[in-house]
């Protein structure tokens, strides 16, 4: 690996996305939409059901599209010949990871900012604990994302497979991370899955910041970025130099 | 086309008489044997011709000569390195057959993340868009240009590097006939700087732009030589008649 080479490739992912001014804008608003729908079905519920799940889907939303955007782009690279091309150069595997990994956390970052600011203060969202906790998990479940993608790309020969790979990869995720039942209550052998599955630990972080005022996550940051490196490392391995 | 301005000369203590060096090379692509046994030895600072009809193996061998085909047997020796190694990968250029451009970059975004990669300088970047005659086009968007535009960003890329060695695949299929000469002039340039360039066709009137011309069908040189000894030996006018000669020939 080579910064200049790393910094370069991430430099480059973000002014293709500086080209595309729809994407960057769906990646910005359609979280704060979901959000602010999800606070308009709940808004004549006698509980507060949104300040509960609300925070929780913070979470969720930069996983779910990082993952997306990162798939589709890798798998670009792929089928456009670019990788082909950049196999050829000092470019390493790792620069080609980081390098993503780096322009969609900077993506993360405004994201979850604009969702959380807008969850807060349009939503009225209620947290207990620190806002910069709720950013930081945010940021690590986009990386999260981002690294997911990266891995998963490498099983994707075609953009068809490619989409396929969001229910695939994020769905079960969802379904098991405790938003629609908390995870204690699971039959055992899907709470023991849950887990391991790293959405679980972001919904669990940011459940914590919702109810604590000086919420604990380090053991839930600790799995995220666990999942992260060992995310980027296996999907540099399904880079290939040589292909058949 | 612009002169090649500050373009510095290569050549020093890493040249080599022979540029590419290739034994035995073997090549399995699914359960096609697309190169069974290839040897060819390509001489420093030519302009060399790999001429054949398509599906004859001309991008298989030159995606193994750049170190991203899985190869099954044989061995390439690039400026005295084993082909695809680590330190081949500045002084080799390659040139993909389709455009491998990111699109949604504009021309001179492209060339400057390529520079980056491979090193290159900002002036660098100015020259090799210049070499290729797209200064005009340098802030259009990739998905913007023209088939024959794509072709000459994409070489642009491939030029920004100063490679010593150039793979170029196709360069010049289906550009109008003012901008292949252009091309073939710039390679021709290229090659008296002391780089050695590789280039295949499927246009076999391209022949008499080069020093030297391998012909190539079904993963086979049917002929390494330059022109005249090729027209000599088969008794021919041209190099496509040549061709369907050491065809006829090898088949009767």
């Amino acid at each position: 690996m080579n910064p200049r080479i790393t910094l370069a490739t991430a430099g480059r992912i973000l002014s293709q996305l500086r080209h595309d001014h729809r994407t960057v804008a769906l990646m910005l608003l359609v979280p704060c939409v979901l959000l602010g729908l999800l606070a308009w079905i709940f808004a004549d519920s006698p509980t507060p059901v949104f300040d509960s799940i609300g925070a929780s889907l913070l979470g969720v939303f930069p996983f779910v599209i990082m993952f997306i955007v990162t798939s589709v782009s890798t798998l670009r690279e792929r089928t456009g010949g670019t990788l082909e091309r950049l196999m050829t150069t000092p470019l390493g595997k790792g620069d080609l990871m980081v390098g993503y990994a780096l322009a969609f956390g900077l993506v993360a970052i405004v994201q979850s900012i604009v969702a959380t600011a807008f969850a807060i203060y349009v939503c009225g969202l209620d947290i207990s604990g620190p806002v910069w906790i709720l950013t930081a998990i945010a940021l690590l479940d986009a990386l999260l994302g981002t690294a997911l993608g990266l891995l998963a790309s490498g099983f994707a020969r075609t953009e068809f497979q490619a989409v396929q790979f969001m229910p695939a990869f994020v769905l079960p995720q969802f379904l098991l991370c405790g938003l629609l039942v908390a995870r204690d209550q699971m039959p055992s052998v899907l709470s023991t899955i849950s887990d391991w599955l790293p959405l679980s630990y972001a919904v669990d972080a940011m459940k914590e910041v919702t109810v604590n005022a000086s919420p604990e996550v380090t053991k839930d940051f600790l799995v995220m970025v666990a999942w992260i490196i060992v995310s980027l490392v296996l999907g540099s391995l399904t880079l290939r130099r040589r292909t058949a | 086309m612009n002169k090649a301005a500050g373009r510095h000369a290569v050549g020093g203590p890493t040249s080599t008489d022979e540029a590419i060096v290739v034994e035995h090379l073997r090549v399995q692509r699914g359960k096609r044997l697309v190169l069974p046994d290839l040897s060819v030895r390509c001489p420093t600072g030519q302009l060399i011709g790999l001429l054949g009809p398509s599906g004859g193996g001309k991008s298989t061998f030159m995606r193994s000569l750049v170190g991203v085909q899985v190869v099954a047997g044989g061995t390439i020796t690039i400026l005295g390195e084993p082909a695809g190694s680590a330190g081949l990968r500045r002084r080799v250029g390659y040139l993909t057959q389709a455009p491998s451009l990111y699109e949604d970059l504009t021309v001179r975004e492209n060339v400057a993340y390529f520079a980056r990669v491979l090193g290159s300088t900002e002036a660098d970047v100015t020259r090799s868009i210049a070499d290729v005659d797209l200064t005009d086009h340098a802030e259009a968007l990739i998905v913007n240009l023209s088939g024959g535009q794509k072709t000459r960003a994409n070489l642009a890329c491939t030029l920004v590097g100063n490679p010593e060695v150039l793979i170029l695949d196709e360069p010049t299929v289906g550009l109008d006939p003012v901008l292949r000469r252009d091309l073939w002039n710039l390679f021709r340039r290229l090659s008296q700087e002391g780089r050695t360039v590789l280039v295949s066709s499927h246009v076999m009137d391209e022949a008499t732009r080069c020093d030297r011309l391998l012909l190539i069908r079904s993963g086979q040189i049917l002929s390494d030589s330059t022109l005249p000894e090729l027209l000599a030996r088969t008794g021919t006018e041209d190099a496509e008649s040549a061709f369907l000669a050491l065809i006829d020939g090898s088949a009767a």
